[in-house]
């Protein structure tokens, strides 16, 4: 019996606007480097609240600056997060990133440290982070159908194992939740060098194939701006080439196995954008996992399936990452690292039907709230992309 | 056991699946598309996750993967030897 059907429902967290979360986080959410020690101590005070510092957010400007902004309203109005304490060191930014959080519905309050301080800004950012997490704490899990769960994806620490058998494996069970109408997501814009064409033809029209071209193309003209070799040193990585990866060609053909075999490619998105349908949507976004992923929650995935071949460890604060991995020997030195253990693929003792099964187990089973390897290990990175300096 | 697996009939290189393959052995592989089975003797030792050669290649020749064009060979590689970056390069950047 398939596991997930139309008929499919997990417990989650229905927000004010709609969108269902599967972890009810309260975050102190710094809008700049500065104020990273207030919102840790505001965390520190109230137990229950995550701060998710960050090195950025001073003298921005342009894309850059509104990537910023776009990524952090993004992360504050993710379905995963109950309610955000803003604070920066002056109160216009600090206030834009409150205003694009409130459009939510969720509990939003921003806090300037120019003109108080540090004491001043942590009692008072304090003493509505300990409303916010009483409040949230009674929050209860409801059934909602699989296809409100927004599902992104993103592989790392890649080797050959994962284009044979971590990534077909998310692409299968994309495959499955693709007809349900579930909002997917994968990216990876340099990683796809070499099978752009294959991710081209898999676009549902002609509109969507340009938009896709032209964000592949983009980035190809960053790296071939700023490239001083023929980036054999940084793709395919170190640990890719140990792992056995030769060329860029082969790791993109073996990243797009995470796209499945059937699903379209039914629109384009520019980093942190939020897609504005169900279906399966390319983010331009590179390929550096942390980066990636944190696209991913400000764009507002609930939940995040990554492959891996020799053992990339990432987390994320506020989306839950699943670790697939049929690497044997992986699996046999970071076990604790890995949810899925796909390793039967390549010997021939589960088909791909079946793994993707055990994935689709796995992610209702964390949406319910089962914490992820990393969860429980405690990776939270949170990275910020950059598009260039600061003024 | 299978040692290796390779995703298309056409694929002129394979994924060693399992460790300890050395020089010499003799090494059952997995079709994975066709779900057939095809067998290959090592000629050097592969760690697993690394590949192996279907068939002899010269300099310039195209390697095969996912029945898909994955970059040029860059020095003569036999069938069974060892194929990574010492003798295969991308035809990117």
């Amino acid at each position: 019996m398939a596991v997930v059907t139309k008929e499919t429902t997990f417990l989650g967290y229905r927000r004010e606007n709609g969108r269902v979360g599967v972890r009810s986080f309260v975050i102190v959410l710094p809008l700049d480097d500065l104020s990273n020690a207030a919102a840790e101590a505001v965390a520190h005070n109230i137990k229950g609240v995550l701060a998710i510092a960050h090195p950025y957010g001073r003298l921005q400007f342009g894309a850059d600056l509104e990537l910023h902004f776009r990524t952090l309203i993004g992360a504050g109005c993710n379905p995963n997060v109950a309610a955000v304490v803003v604070i920066g060191i002056e109160e216009s930014w600090t206030k834009k990133v409150v205003d694009g959080i409130a459009t939510t519905g969720k509990p939003v309050t921003g806090f300037g440290i120019e003109g108080h301080g540090d004491h001043d800004t942590i009692m008072r950012a304090s003493k509505v982070a300990r409303e916010y997490v009483q409040w949230a704490s009674e929050k209860q899990r409801e059934a909602c159908p699989v296809a409100e769960l927004w599902v992104s994806t993103k592989c790392g620490e890649s080797d050959t194992t994962s284009g044979c058998g971590s990534n077909p494996t998310v692409g299968n069970a994309f495959d499955k939740l693709h007809p349900l109408g579930s909002t997917l997501c994968f990216g990876e814009t340099t990683e796809i060098t070499g099978g752009e064409h294959i991710v081209a033809a898999r676009c549902a029209n002609d509109e969507v194939r340009k938009r896709f071209m032209f964000m592949f193309d983009r980035y190809q003209e960053v790296i071939n701006r700023h490239k001083t070799s023929d980036l054999s040193d940084s793709q395919p990585t170190k640990g890719n080439i140990a792992g056995g990866l030769t060329t860029i060609e082969e790791k993109a053909l073996g990243n797009i196995q995470k796209i499945g075999k059937m699903c379209t490619v039914d629109g384009v998105i520019d980093k942190a954008e939020m897609p504005t349908h169900p279906g399966l949507w390319f983010m331009d976004s590179s390929s550096a996992a942390a980066e990636m992923v944190t696209l991913c929650a400000a764009s507002g995935f609930a939940v995040h399936l990554f492959p891996t071949g020799q053992g990339n460890v990432i987390g994320n604060p506020i989306l839950p990452v699943i670790k697939i991995c049929a690497n044997p020997r992986t699996v046999r030195l970071m076990s604790e690292h890995i949810d899925v253990d796909t390793t039967g693929l390549l010997q021939r003792e589960i088909n791909l039907d079946q793994a993707g099964d055990k994935l689709l187990e796995c992610m209702l089973r964390t949406a319910n709230g089962r914490l992820t390897a990393a969860e429980a290990l405690g990776h939270r990175e949170f990275v910020l992309t950059r598009l260039y300096e600061s003024a | 056991m299978i040692h290796f697996v390779l995703h298309d009939a056409a694929d002129t290189v394979a994924v060693v699946v399992v460790e300890g393959v050395t020089a010499g052995t003799a090494m059952t592989g997995w079709i994975m598309d066709a779900d057939r089975m095809v067998g290959v003797e090592a000629r050097q030792d592969i760690p697993i996750g690394h590949k192996v050669a279907l068939k002899d290649m010269a300099q310039g020749d195209t390697v095969i993967k996912y029945g898909i064009d994955m970059g040029r060979v860059v020095a003569p590689i036999r069938k069974g030897e060892h194929a990574h970056v010492h003798n295969i390069k991308t035809k990117r950047w």
